[in-house]
C-alpha cells in the first residue's frame, strides 16, 4: 500500500502531506508505552517535520540523472521504498511497501500532475498552496486508503469538477440562508 | 520577484477559482515564503497561530470565514506547528449541513486526527449519517474519513453503513466503499471476517473501476492464504486476458496501455496462486506470454507491466518460454539508459537467479555483448559465468547513484559464491566505509561477516575481513557477530585440520597485534581481540607474554570508560599468565612474591615497566565500582598465587571449546530447576524464608520471600510445638537458624525426639554468633552485592556446615540440638538416603555453580570466603559462611528452590527424584564433592578439631557413593584443611597459597576453561558461542 504522499518544494516547504499508514508518523516508543495521546500527537507532528526534513535531504542530494528510487527503509521502517519526481520548483514524492511497483508509482506521480496541470492550467506551486482542498480533492481521487483507485486523470477531473460544481451551488444556496439567518438573529 | 510576479498571478487565479482567499492568507502566504531563515518562518506562523486562536474563538464568525480559518490550520499544521486548538473547530465543521463546509471539515479532520485521537468519538455518529447521504459527494467525503478515522473500537458502528454501500448505484461510491473494508481488514481482521465474501462477490461487478478496487483487498486477503483462493486462478486469468486484449472501455487506457495498473495487480495475485502450484501456474502461462508479447517497452508503465510479468514468472512454476522471455526483457532494461530500468533490471534479476541460475547463465552472454567495453578489465580476472553480471554491476557500483548502488550489491550478495567472494566482499567493505547512514552500514556489515563466514576461500582472508568490518562498523554489527567470530577462531573451520586452525590463529594474533594500537577502535572488536590475544596470544610462542600483557594493558587503559573491553582485557590477562605459569615459566605481578618479581627482573629486564603496568592496573581493577572488574582484578590475584599444578587445571591452554557438554548439562538442568519448580520446590521456600527472618542484616530481602513462603513456614513451623518455645528468644535463633538452615525436613519429620533434647549453653554460642554478625556486615557486602552467583557454594557450605557443625559440636541452643540430633540419626540409620541427601545437595550446589559459570563469578564467591579465611581469626569464619549466606537470600526464588528441591526430595521416601538428579549431575560431580569437602574445612575450623572427623564423615558417604576416586581426594582435602585451619588463626598472611584457595578455584577450573565469559549480565554468550 502507499504509506504517504508528499510534495516538498526545493527549499524544503512542504507543499503537500498526506500520511495513509498512520505507523509511519507515531513515535513507536511514545505509541508502545502507551504514553497518553496528547504526547503521541506531539509525537507526530514532530516525527512528520522530521521525516519530511530527512525525505528533503535525501532529494535534494540526488543528482539529475540518477534514477527516481530510494531505499527508505532508515526514514519510514522497514519494506518502505520511495518514489520521486522533480518538477520545476516542487519534489512529488510516494513512500510505499513491496506490494506497489516502483514505476507504476511513478507513473502515478504523473498521473496526478498531469491532473494538477489541466485542473490549474500551467500548475505552478502557488496554485497548490491557494488550492488546498482541491488539491487533496484531486489526490483523493487518485489514492483512496492507501490504494490507487483511479489512474485515469480525464475521469479524475470530471469528478473533482462535480464536486467543484456542487460545491459552488452549496455555496450560493449557503449564501441566502445564511445571510437570512444572520437577518434574522439580528 | 518572481515570487511577487506569481502571487499576482495568484490572486488572479484564485478569484477565478471562486474559493476566494483573504488577503491575510495571501500575505501569510507571501510572508512565509519571504521567510529568510527557519526562525523567521516560525515567528510568522507563531504570530498566525495566536491570531488564529484569539478569532477562531469569536462569536458569530461566518462559516466561509470559518472554513478559511480552518484551512488555514491546516497549513499551519503542515508547516510543523501544533494547532491542535483548533481541532474541535474541525470536528464541528463536519456537522455542518453546508456540502462545502461539510467537506472542508471532513478534509481538516483526516488531516489532523489519527484513528486514535479523543475526538473521533464526536465524528462518529456525523459519519454514520453521512454515510446514508442521498448526496454521493457527502457518502464519498464520509468514506474518506472513514478510512483515516476509525479504528478498532469504532468499525462496528459504522460497519453496516459501509456494506450497505457496497450496493450503491454509484461506482465511485462502491470503489471506495470496498476500499473502506479493505482498510477495515487491514486494522481489524476478525471484525470483517464474516464479509470477506463479499471481495469475491465485487470482483464480478459491471464497473470494472470496481472490479480493479476488489483486487486490492483480495491480494492482501491471498498474500495471507492463498490456498482459499485458488479456485479464481480461472477468473483472474481470464479477466487478465480480457484487460490484456483491450475489453475494458477507452477510459482505462493509460498511456496507449490498457488498465495498467489492473493489470500489474493482477499479475501480483497471479504470482502468489501460482507460487509452487504447478497445475494454477500452467493457467497463466499463455497470458503471461502475450504480454510480454504485447507489452509496450517505450513508455514508462508498459515497463511497469514488464517487470510485474518477469516477477510472476519468477513466482510461478518455472517455464523455460517465459523464462526466457523474461531473460530478454531484463536485458533490455539492463541496457537502457534510463536508471530506473537499470534498477528494474537488477531487481528482476536477482529474481530470476535465485530461481534458475542457469537460464541467467545462457542469458549473460547477451548482458556481457552489450557490456564489453565496460567489461574487459575485469573478465579477464573472473571467469566464472557470472562475470556479466559481477562486470555489470561493478560498473554500477561505481555509478553515483546510491539507490542502484544499493539494489546492486543486493544482488552481488544473492550470487556470492565461493569462486567470488573475495572481490565482492572488498567491494562491499568499501562501499560500507564510504558511506555514513548507520542503518545501511549495518545490513552491509552483516552481510558482509555472512559472507565472508560462508566462502572464505582462505583463513587469513576471513581474519582481515572480519578485521576490517569491525573497524569500520565495529559498533554497528551485532555482537553476536562478534562471539561468531571468537568461535571461529577458537574452533577453526570444522575440519579436523589443526596446523589451519592454528594458523588461523596465529594469523589473528599476527593481525590484532597489529591494529591495536590504533586509535578509536570499536568496544566489540577489542572485546574480539583481548580475547584471541588472551587464549591464543602466547600460543605459538612467537610473541613473549611480556609483549602481549603489555598490549592487553594499554587497551585497557586508553579504552578505561569501557568496562567491558576493561574486562576482557583483565581475563586475558589472567589467561596470559596462567599459561605462563603452567608453562613453567615464572611471571608474576603480585607484590606480595616480590622474589620471584626480583628474578623475573633479571631475566627479562624490560619487562619490569610492563609489570608495573600491571600491576597499577590490576590496583586500580580491584577498587573499581564495577564488581566485575572487582571481581576479575580479585580472581587474577589469586590465580596467580597459585602453583603450577592448580593453574593447569583451571586454565588449561587453549580450552575454549571443550566445554560444551557442561554447559549443556547447565542448560537441561536449568529446565530441571523449572520442572521442580512447578512440582515440589516449595518447601525450600520456607528455609530461605528462614534466613531472611532470622539474619539480621538482611532485612530488605525478606520482603521478596515473604510472599512464596508465608504458607510453607507455616507447614514447617506448625508440627513441633515444643522447640518453637526454644526459639523464641531472637538472637539465637537467629545465630542459630543461621547455621542449621537445612536440616530442616528431617527436624521435621523427627518432632518426638526432639522436644527430649535440652536446650543448653545458648549464651556462649549466640554470643559469639552475634559478634560474628558485626563481622559479617563488614565482609559480606563485597559478595554480597557482587554476585549472585555465589550461591552455590554458600548454600553447600551451609548445609553441610550445619550438619556437621552439630555433629561435632554440643554447643548451640536447644535448635543446634535437634537438628544435630536427626541429622545424626539418618547417617547412621538409612545412609544411603543421607548419601543421597549429599549427593543432591552437592548436586544441587555443582549444579547451580555451572549455572554461575555464565555469570564467570563463581569464584568471586570462593575466592571471597578464602581470603577471609586467611585474614580473619577463625571466628571471622562464620563470618564467611554468613557472608557467602547472604547472597543467597538475594537471590530470586528459582535458585533457592533449586538447591533446595533435592533436598526435599531426599526426606521423601520416593526415590525416583534422586535417580534422576544423579543422572543430572554425573557431569559435574567433581564441583560437588569439592563443596562438599570444602564446608568441612569450614567447620572444622568453628570446633578447632573434634569436628573434623566428623566433616570426613560427611563427605566420606558422599565420595564413598559416587566415586571411589573422589574418595581419596575428598578425605585428604578435608584432613590437610583441619590442620591449615589451625594455621590459618595464628598465620593469616601466608596462607594465600594455601590448598583453600586452590579448591576454591579448581572447583571453578572447567568454569575458567571458558575463558571467555565478559560479564554476568551476557548469559547468551555460551549460547552464541556453544550452542
Amino acid at each position: 500500500m502507499i504509506k504517504a504522499v508528499l510534495v516538498i518544494n526545493t527549499q524544503g516547504k512542504p507543499r503537500l502531506t498526506k500520511f495513509y499508514d498512520i505507523l509511519v508518523l507515531i513515535d513507536p516508543i511514545a505509541y508502545e508505552n502507551f504514553l497518553p495521546f496528547s504526547s503521541q500527537r506531539r509525537q507526530t507532528v514532530e516525527k512528520q517535520q522530521e521525516l519530511l526534513r530527512s525525505v528533503f535531504g535525501v532529494l535534494c542530494s540526488r543528482a539529475d540523472n540518477v534514477s527516481n528510487f530510494v531505499e527508505a527503509d532508515s526514514i519510514f521502517g522497514p519494506d518502505s521504498r520511495l518514489v520521486y519526481k522533480h518538477y520545476a520548483t516542487l519534489y512529488f514524492a510516494i513512500v510505499f511497501d513491496s506490494s506497489e511497483n516502483e514505476l507504476a508509482m511513478l507513473d502515478l506521480i504523473q498521473v496526478f500532475v498531469e491532473t494538477l496541470d489541466k485542473c490549474f492550467r500551467n500548475v505552478s506551486e502557488l496554485d497548490m498552496v491557494f488550492n488546498y482542498s482541491k488539491l487533496h480533492n484531486i489526490l483523493d481521487g487518485i489514492i483512496f486508503g492507501g490504494q490507487v483507485m483511479e489512474t485515469s486523470s480525464a475521469e479524475i477531473i470530471r469528478a473533482v469538477e462535480e464536486i467543484s460544481k456542487l460545491e459552488a451551488a452549496s455555496n450560493s444556496i449557503s449564501l441566502v440562508p445564511k445571510t437570512v439567518s444572520g437577518w434574522r438573529s439580528r | 520577484m518572481e515570487q511577487l510576479k506569481t502571487i499576482g498571478r495568484e490572486l488572479a487565479m484564485g478569484s477565478q477559482g471562486g474559493f476566494g482567499q483573504s488577503k491575510e492568507f495571501l500575505d501569510l502566504v507571501k510572508s512565509i515564503g519571504e521567510a529568510r531563515s527557519k526562525a523567521e518562518e516560525d515567528r510568522i506562523v507563531l504570530r498566525e497561530i495566536e491570531s488564529l486562536k484569539r478569532r477562531i474563538v469569536e462569536p458569530g464568525i461566518p462559516k466561509r470565514k470559518m472554513k478559511e480559518y480552518i484551512i488555514r490550520l491546516v497549513y499551519v499544521e503542515m508547516l510543523g506547528h501544533d494547532a491542535s486548538f483548533g481541532y474541535i473547530h474541525a470536528v464541528k465543521m463536519t456537522h455542518d449541513d453546508n456540502l462545502v463546509l461539510k467537506r472542508t471539515g471532513y478534509l481538516a479532520v483526516t488531516l489532523f486526527l489519527n484513528e486514535d485521537h479523543d475526538l473521533i468519538i464526536l465524528i462518529v455518529n456525523t459519519i454514520q449519517k453521512d454515510l446514508k447521504s442521498d448526496n454521493y459527494l457527502i457518502v464519498c467525503a464520509a468514506l474518506n474519513a472513514v478510512c483515516k478515522l476509525i479504528n478498532e473500537e469504532t468499525i462496528p458502528a459504522v460497519l453496516p453503513q459501509v456494506v450497505e454501500l457496497l450496493g450503491h448505484s454509484k461506482e465511485a461510491v462502491r470503489k471506495k466503499a470496498i476500499m473502506a473494508l479493505h482498510r477495515f481488514y487491514h486494522k481489524s481482521s476478525s471484525s470483517v471476517s464474516h464479509l470477506l465474501s463479499n471481495f469475491r462477490k465485487k470482483l464480478c461487478d459491471s464497473d470494472p473501476g470496481v472490479m480493479g478496487a476488489t483486487l486490492c483487498p483480495l491480494f492482501d486477503l491471498i498474500t495471507n492464504d492463498a490456498n482459499s483462493y485458488k479456485d479464481l486462478v480461472v477468473s483472474f486469468v481470464s479477466i487478465l486476458k480480457q484487460v490484456a486484449e483491450h475489453r475494458l472501455p477507452k477510459a482505462y487506457d493509460y498511456h496507449q496501455l490498457p488498465a495498467p495498473f489492473i493489470q500489474i495487480r493482477l499479475l501480483k495475485i497471479l504470482a502468489l496462486l501460482g507460487s509452487g502450484d504447478k497445475q494454477a501456474s500452467e493457467h497463466m502461462y499463455t497470458v503471461v506470454g502475450d504480454i510480454f508479447r504485447k507489452c509496450d517497452s517505450s513508455s514508462n508503465i508498459g515497463n511497469a507491466v514488464l517487470y510485474e510479468c518477469i516477477c510472476c514468472v519468477s513466482s510461478i512454476h518455472p517455464n523455460p518460454k517465459l523464462l526466457e522471455a523474461a531473460a530478454d526483457v531484463i536485458a533490455r532494461f539492463l541496457k537502457s539508459d534510463s536508471h530506473n530500468l537499470k534498477y528494474m533490471g537488477i531487481d528482476a534479476l536477482g529474481r530470476l537467479i535465485k530461481l534458475s541460475p542457469e537460464i541467467a547463465e545462457q542469458h549473460q552472454l547477451a548482458v556481457i555483448d552489450c557490456l564489453e567495453v565496460r567489461l574487459l578489465p575485469l573478465s579477464a580476472h573472473d571467469t566464472n559465468h557470472f562475470v556479466g553480471n559481477n562486470a555489470q554491476c561493478w560498473c554500477m557500483t561505481q555509478d553515483p547513484d546510491d539507490t542502484l548502488k544499493r539494489k546492486t550489491f543486493e544482488l552481488l550478495y544473492k550470487m556470492t559464491k565461493s569462486s567470488n567472494v573475495e572481490v565482492i566482499v572488498d567491494r562491499m567493505i568499501d562501499y560500507m566505509i564510504s558511506i555514513n547512514d548507520n542503518h545501511y552500514k549495518t545490513e552491509i556489515a552483516s552481510r558482509c561477516v555472512e559472507l565472508a563466514e560462508q566462502f572464505a576461500p582462505s583463513n587469513h582472508w576471513f581474519i582481515q575481513t572480519m578485521n576490517k568490518v569491525f573497524e569500520h562498523a565495529g559498533d554497528l554489527v551485532n555482537i553476536k557477530v562478534a562471539h561468531n567470530l571468537m568461535r571461529l577462531i577458537a574452533e577453526g573451520f570444522g575440519e579436523d585440520d589443526d596446523t589451519a586452525d592454528s594458523q588461523l590463529r596465529s594469523s589473528a594474533v599476527e593481525s590484532y597485534l597489529h591494529i591495536i594500537g590504533e586509535p578509536k577502535l570499536p568496544s566489540v572488536f577489542l572485546q574480539v581481540i583481548c580475547w584471541v590475544l588472551g587464549e591464543y596470544g602466547t600460543a605459538d610462542g612467537k610473541f613473549s607474554a611480556s609483549y602481549i600483557t603489555g598490549k592487553l594493558c594499554d587497551v585497557a587503559e586508553s579504552y578505561s570508560s569501557d568496562e567491558t573491553v576493561k574486562a576482557y582485557a583483565v581475563t586475558a590477562l589472567m589467561k596470559i599468565y596462567a599459561f605462563e605459569i603452567a608453562a613453567g615459566r615464572k611471571l608474576d605481578i603480585l607484590p606480595e612474591n616480590s622474589v620471584i618479581w626480583h628474578m623475573e627482573d633479571l631475566y627479562f629486564g624490560k619487562s619490569h615497566f610492563l609489570l608495573l603496568q600491571c600491576q597499577s592496573l590490576i590496583e586500580e581493577l580491584s577498587a573499581s565500582h564495577s564488581t566485575d572488574l572487582q571481581q576479575r582484578a580479585y580472581e587474577l590475584q589469586a590465580v596467580i598465587g597459585l602453583d603450577v599444578r592448580a593453574i593447569g587445571s583451571i586454565m588449561p591452554s587453549d580450552a575454549s571449546c571443550e566445554d560444551i557438554e557442561v554447559d549443556k548439562s547447565l542448560s537441561f538442568l536449568n529446565d530441571y530447576v523449572e520442572k521442580s519448580l512447578e512440582k515440589g520446590a516449595q518447601p525450600y521456600i520456607p528455609e530461605n524464608e528462614r534466613f531472611g527472618m532470622v539474619n539480621i542484616s538482611n532485612f530488605r530481602n525478606q520482603d521478596q520471600l515473604e510472599v512464596t513462603s508465608h504458607s510453607l513456614r507455616f507447614e514447617a513451623y506448625e508440627l513441633p510445638k515444643p522447640s518453637v518455645q526454644s526459639r523464641t528468644p531472637p538472637i539465637s535463633v537467629a545465630s542459630s537458624t543461621e547455621l542449621v538452615p537445612v536440616p530442616e525436613p528431617s527436624y521435621y519429620r523427627e518432632t518426638p525426639q526432639t522436644a527430649s533434647v535440652p536446650s543448653s549453653s545458648d549464651t556462649g554460642p549466640s554470643g559469639l554468633k552475634l559478634r560474628l554478625d558485626g563481622v559479617q556486615k563488614k565482609w559480606g557486602k563485597p559478595t554480597y552485592s557482587s554476585s549472585s552467583a555465589s550461591t552455590s557454594n554458600s548454600s553447600s557450605l551451609k548445609v553441610v556446615n550445619g550438619v556437621t557443625q552439630v555433629d561435632g559440636v554440643s554447643s548451640g541452643n536447644s535448635k543446634t540440638h535437634e537438628t544435630s540430633y536427626d541429622s545424626r540419626r539418618p547417617q547412621v540409620e538409612i545412609s544411603e538416603e543421607k548419601q543421597k541427601l549429599a549427593a543432591s545437595l552437592f548436586g544441587g550446589s555443582s549444579k547451580t555453580e555451572r549455572r554461575s559459570s555464565t555469570g564467570h563469578k563463581v569464584a568471586k564467591a570462593s575466592s571471597h570466603a578464602s581470603e577471609k579465611l586467611h585474614t580473619s581469626k577463625s571466628t571471622a569464619i562464620y563470618s564467611a559462611g554468613n557472608a557467602v549466606e547472604k547472597p543467597n537470600l538475594v537471590q530470586p526464588p528459582p535458585d533457592l528452590l533449586d538447591l533446595g528441591e533435592p533436598i526435599v526430595a531426599s526426606s521423601a521416601p520416593s526415590e525416583d527424584p534422586f535417580r534422576q538428579l544423579e543422572g543430572l549431575l554425573d557431569t559435574t560431580q567433581d564441583p560437588g564433592t569439592f563443596g562438599g569437602t570444602k564446608a568441612p574445612d569450614f567447620m572444622a575450623l568453628y570446633a578447632e578439631t573434634p569436628a573434623s572427623s566428623h566433616g570426613a564423615g560427611v563427605a566420606h558417604p558422599l565420595s564413598l557413593n559416587r566415586e571411589v576416586d573422589n574418595l581419596i581426594p575428598g578425605l585428604s582435602n578435608v584432613s590437610s584443611n583441619t590442620v591449615h585451619g589451625g594455621t590459618t588463626v595464628t598465620n593469616p598472611s601466608q596462607i594465600s597459597k594455601g590448598p583453600n584457595v586452590k579448591e576454591a578455584l579448581e572447583k571453578d577450573a572447567l568454569v575458567r576453561q571458558m575463558g571467555v565469559t565478559p560479564s554476568g549480565q551476557n548469559p547468551n554468550l555460551f549460547k552464541d558461542l556453544f550452542g
